[in-house]
């Protein structure tokens, strides 16, 4: 089939004939909409795109995509992913997790996943808290947060989704929110073109248990000034009137005024491409409400991908020892015969 | 059943032919007692006996060097008639240090062949096996034919000239004592010395070392006035054609392949290590020219979810483990149930419960294989009765598994998998041909994912393919379309639709055999790696008369379409098990046939006599 003759489709053409069970005004709905919208323009057909998740809110994803699809176990969405990856090269495979099911019961394949470099891409749907069991903290809910299970207040630490995927050595991390529909979309899109495991968290609220997490990351009046938009080369600027920057000041990120002896030069420069995760890891540690929050992708390098090395092994064995025959196999070394 | 041959070893000694022996090496576990009787194993075999063996380790890499604890034993068992187990007492017992005298010496028969390393039994060894006073001293040997060896002596002595250091040297003395050995039951040294160039060939002075320090003790028993006479045993009448030696492991990471290559498949293994299934990991490793993939995942569910996804890729996808990862895999294990996708879950039997005796055998996960999940979650079960019987098993599972589309458990034991037998080799274009379909783009206006074929198994349609997007998962699934649906009579209609595809798998496989009279008596029934011991027991009690029987399953789930009335052919029923009665359970519940049990957890596979006495009480 050429490229020409390509059947062009459209968001409507990767919907399932499924209902969409999710409350109404959940921030899943519009991450959905991206990803319909975004996968028309990736040139991949839908039967060779798969979508595999755990349990979870967010795990009902792969019923509503009319591609392939596994919903699976809890927290072990990468695993599936990882088998069907390298014996299936060719797939463009996503995987779709939560707070709770990436990074609680699923941390080890989340961590060992992204460190392998698969190319997979990976979505964490982090709404800070427990939304299928009906509001139990998450290990991303802030300290004090008041749920179900903490009735006096989480006294949990919580992690940084994006601080643990660099930590991991990941290769690709963004980071969107549900709200901002263009940027998710650019997120998504950057996620699939790289080659690689691509790790995008997704700031998603939960209107029923967990209504507002970020309304400061998405009301109009506070937006602008609570988080900053990554471009790579271009230095850390923020505000509603962009008058606001990010400074090292030694080891450590400062807001600082333009203006006032303050130029763009002095401010950060973003660089994504760093091969030192070091940029990429302070920027995942700027938190609200002491520092805008970064969106956009804070790494994307080229590092070896496990499914090419694997797949790679079993070329050059071939190679070097012709494909395999298991008469030989069954004859070699030491054998005797016995005759009648 | 001895006589005196002409020396055809060019032996000035006498020898004597004989039916078979039973030897046992052991020693420190870094002795190298494995790698000898590898070699003892391997040689036998290629003078055409018949072997067993039995490998025997402690858990500990090294424990303390020359304790109790660290003792390691490797028992072989050859023969020119045909044997299935590697035997109950001892004929000869080489000790290389007292803690080995200590722990092994109760399994030696009455004037049998002991062989010692004197030089280990000073005072420091001596005190290690909490010996008091020197054994070799007291009198208390003196029931059996005692030949005492200077044998880290005689091999420092052997390789002095060669400049190593003393703990290289005195690492050959298992070399010394496979010499011995070698003269004593007439064996060629060609295998090993074939072995040595082959290992240590990077390390001339090391190859060297081994190869003087081999012939030095086939030289010693020559010369010493302690051995008087040497054996001869005759090849065993086997089957014609070309065989190997197999170790349990082996045999399974080998048809496996077969498996893959029978189906048309690539295969893919997810796996984390665990003893005694570690070895099958390696194995398959080796052979990526063969489009072997293995995956060393993160842990045991992982390497089970990295299955399952190769599964529903359309891979040759199995997963190899013990009972402590088994437990850990139940949960996708009842996934795969309910996706209806094929793949294998080998679980190579160790004690438990918990960690338990990693490096010992038992067979006490027949009920988590049959019931260790959440919900109806029927999986079929296979069982490997011997380590050549390995290589079968791994086909057979698979052929169930494709044909079914169903997860399929293999139980196999620490003591096949690291047991070793002759296999005779197969051709691989005389394996039967396992047939897979997938639906292609051609089928996407009548395709279903839970539509169902005259097995009941439903479509293995596979990513790629155009027109057939489908989502799976483990919610319930509507009939037919696959759909998540939550209606209970669809609940209940999934789930003896499930069941009876399992069920169904009974008019698959063969019926039950015996081996024995049609019916008696007794019939004694067992299952995995007690073939040997029970083969053994009911034939020599029916040479003594008596009216039993033997039937050894295969498949424990579902089992043969006509166990019950086979069992009902006999006035009693023995089920020999390494665990408390689990298949006398399972038998009980599912026939209301009251069986009797002999059980046993004591890390070892039964003595031919354990089985035998227990018919004779119950016949008496």
């Amino acid at each position: 089939m050429s490229i020409e003759s390509l059947p062009i489709l459209t968001s409507a053409d990767f919907a399932s004939d499924q209902d969409i069970r999710w409350c109404p005004g959940c921030g899943d709905y519009s991450i959905l909409a991206q990803m319909k919208k975004v996968l028309p323009t990736l040139g991949i057909p839908r039967e060779k795109t798969v979508f595999i998740s755990g349990i979870g809110c967010s795990s009902r994803f792969p019923y509503y995509m009319n591609t392939y699809g596994m919903h699976s176990i809890h927290g072990r969405a990468p695993g599936f992913a990882t088998g069907l990856k390298i014996t299936n090269p060719d797939l463009s495979v996503w995987v779709i997790t939560g707070d709770g099911d990436g990074l609680s019961i699923g941390g080890n394949h989340l961590m060992h996943a992204i460190r392998r470099n698969l190319d997979l891409n990976i979505i964490l749907f982090n709404n800070r808290i427990y939304g299928l069991t009906k509001g139990q903290y998450s290990p991303t809910s802030p300290l004090g947060k008041i749920t179900k299970s903490s009735p006096m207040g989480s006294i949990d630490n919580p992690l940084h989704p994006l601080s643990i995927a660099i930590g991991c050595e990941g290769a690709f991390v963004a980071r969107s929110i549900d709200m901002n529909i263009k940027h998710l979309g650019q997120m998504l899109k950057r996620a699939a073109e790289h080659r690689g495991t691509s790790f995008v968290e997704v700031y998603q609220n939960c209107n029923v248990f967990n209504d507002g997490a970020y309304s400061w990351a998405t009301d109009r009046e506070s937006k602008a000034d609570a988080t900053i938009i990554l471009e790579h080369g271009k230095p850390l600027i923020f505000g509603k009137d962009r008058n606001k920057g990010i400074r090292l000041n030694g080891m450590e990120p400062e807001v600082v005024e333009l203006g006032k002896g303050v130029t763009e030069d002095d401010l950060l420069f973003h660089d994504e491409k760093s091969p030192e995760p070091s940029l990429a890891y302070l920027l995942s540690r700027m938190r609200h409400p002491e520092f805008p929050e970064p969106i956009g992708v804070f790494r994307a390098v080229d590092h070896p991908r496990y499914d090419d090395e694997l797949n790679r092994q079993v070329e050059i064995a071939r190679e070097k020892q012709g494909q395999g025959d298991l008469n030989k196999l069954f004859h070699s070394g030491e054998t005797w015969s016995v005759s009648s | 059943m001895s006589t005196t041959t002409e020396g055809t070893s060019g032996s000035a000694k006498q020898v004597f032919t004989i039916e078979g022996a039973t030897v046992r090496l052991a020693g420190d576990s870094g002795d190298g007692m494995q790698l000898a009787g590898m070699q003892f194993t391997n040689t036998s075999a290629l003078a055409g006996n018949d072997i067993a063996t039995f490998p025997d380790y402690p858990a500990e890499i090294r424990a303390p060097r020359g304790t109790l604890a660290g003792v390691s034993g490797f028992q072989l068992h050859f023969s020119s008639d045909d044997i299935f187990t590697p035997g109950d007492k001892l004929n000869a017992l080489v000790a290389m240090n007292p803690a080995a005298l200590k722990t092994n010496l109760a399994d030696l028969e009455p004037n049998g062949i002991l062989i010692v390393n004197v030089d280990a039994f000073d005072k420091k060894g001596l005190s290690l096996a909490h010996y008091e006073k020197n054994p070799l001293e007291t009198g208390e040997l003196d029931g059996y034919n005692l030949i005492k060896v200077n044998m880290t002596t005689l091999t420092r002595g052997a390789v002095k000239d060669l400049g190593l250091n003393v703990r290289v040297a005195d690492r050959c003395r298992n070399f010394f004592a496979m010499g011995l050995l070698y003269w004593l039951y007439g064996r060629s040294t060609d295998v090993t010395l074939r072995f040595i160039d082959a290992k240590f060939g990077a390390k001339p002075d090391v190859a060297e070392a081994n190869r003087r320090t081999l012939l030095a003790g086939r030289n010693y028993g020559e010369t010493t006035e302690a051995l008087p006479s040497s054996y001869h045993i005759d090849p065993a009448k086997l089957t014609p054609g070309t065989y190997r030696n197999m170790t349990g492991n082996q045999a399974l990471a080998w048809g496996f392949m077969a498996a893959a290559e029978c189906s048309g498949k690539e295969l893919f293994l997810g796996s984390y290590p665990i003893t005694p299934a570690s070895d099958i990991l390696h194995e398959l490793s080796k052979f990526k020219n063969f489009g072997v993939r293995t995956f060393q995942a993160e842990d045991e569910i992982a390497a089970i979810t990295s299955v399952i996804g190769a599964a529903f890729g359309g891979a040759m996808a199995i997963t190899t483990s013990s009972g402590p990862g088994i437990a850990l895999k139940g949960e996708a294990m009842g996934l795969a149930m309910i996706l209806e996708l094929p793949l294998l879950i080998i679980n190579v039997q160790r004690g438990g419960p918990s960690t338990g005796l990693p490096t010992k055998t038992e067979q006490s996960d027949l009920l988590q294989a049959m019931f260790g999940r959440n919900g109806e979650c029927p999986i079929p079960i296979v069982s490997a009765c011997s380590p050549a019987d390995c290589f079968d098993t791994a086909i057979e599972a698979w052929r169930i598994a494709v044909r079914f589309m169903t997860p399929v458990v293999v139980l196999s034991d620490g003591y096949i998998a690291n047991g070793a037998e002759p296999w005779r080799i197969p051709d691989i274009d005389d394996l039967p041909k396992i047939k897979i379909t997938h639906p292609t783009g051609d089928d996407a206006d009548t395709f279903h994912p839970y539509s169902r074929d005259e097995h009941l198994a439903r479509p293995w349609a596979i990513p790629g393919t155009p027109g057939l997007m489908h989502r799976i998962g483990g919610l319930e699934k509507q009939d037919i379309t696959g759909d998540v649906c939550y209606d209970p009579d669809n609940h209940q209609h999934m789930t003896d639709l499930r069941a009876k595809k399992v069920a169904n798998i009974a008019d698959d496989i063969p019926l039950q055999d015996v081996n024995g009279p049609e019916k008696g008596d007794l019939l004694v029934l067992g299952w995995g790696g007690t073939f040997g011991a029970c083969t053994t027991a009911v034939e020599r009690c029916r040479a003594e008369g008596l009216s039993v029987a033997h039937a050894h399953l295969r498949y424990l789930n579902p089992f043969p379409a006509n166990l019950a009335e086979l069992m009902g052919r006999y006035k009693k029923v023995l089920i020999p098990e390494l665990n408390m009665g689990q298949l006398r359970f399972l038998i009980r519940a599912t026939f209301l046939v009251d069986a009797a049990g002999l059980n046993k957890v004591k890390g070892k596979p039964f003595a031919v006599s354990e089985i035998a006495d227990e018919i004779k009480r119950l016949l008496a």
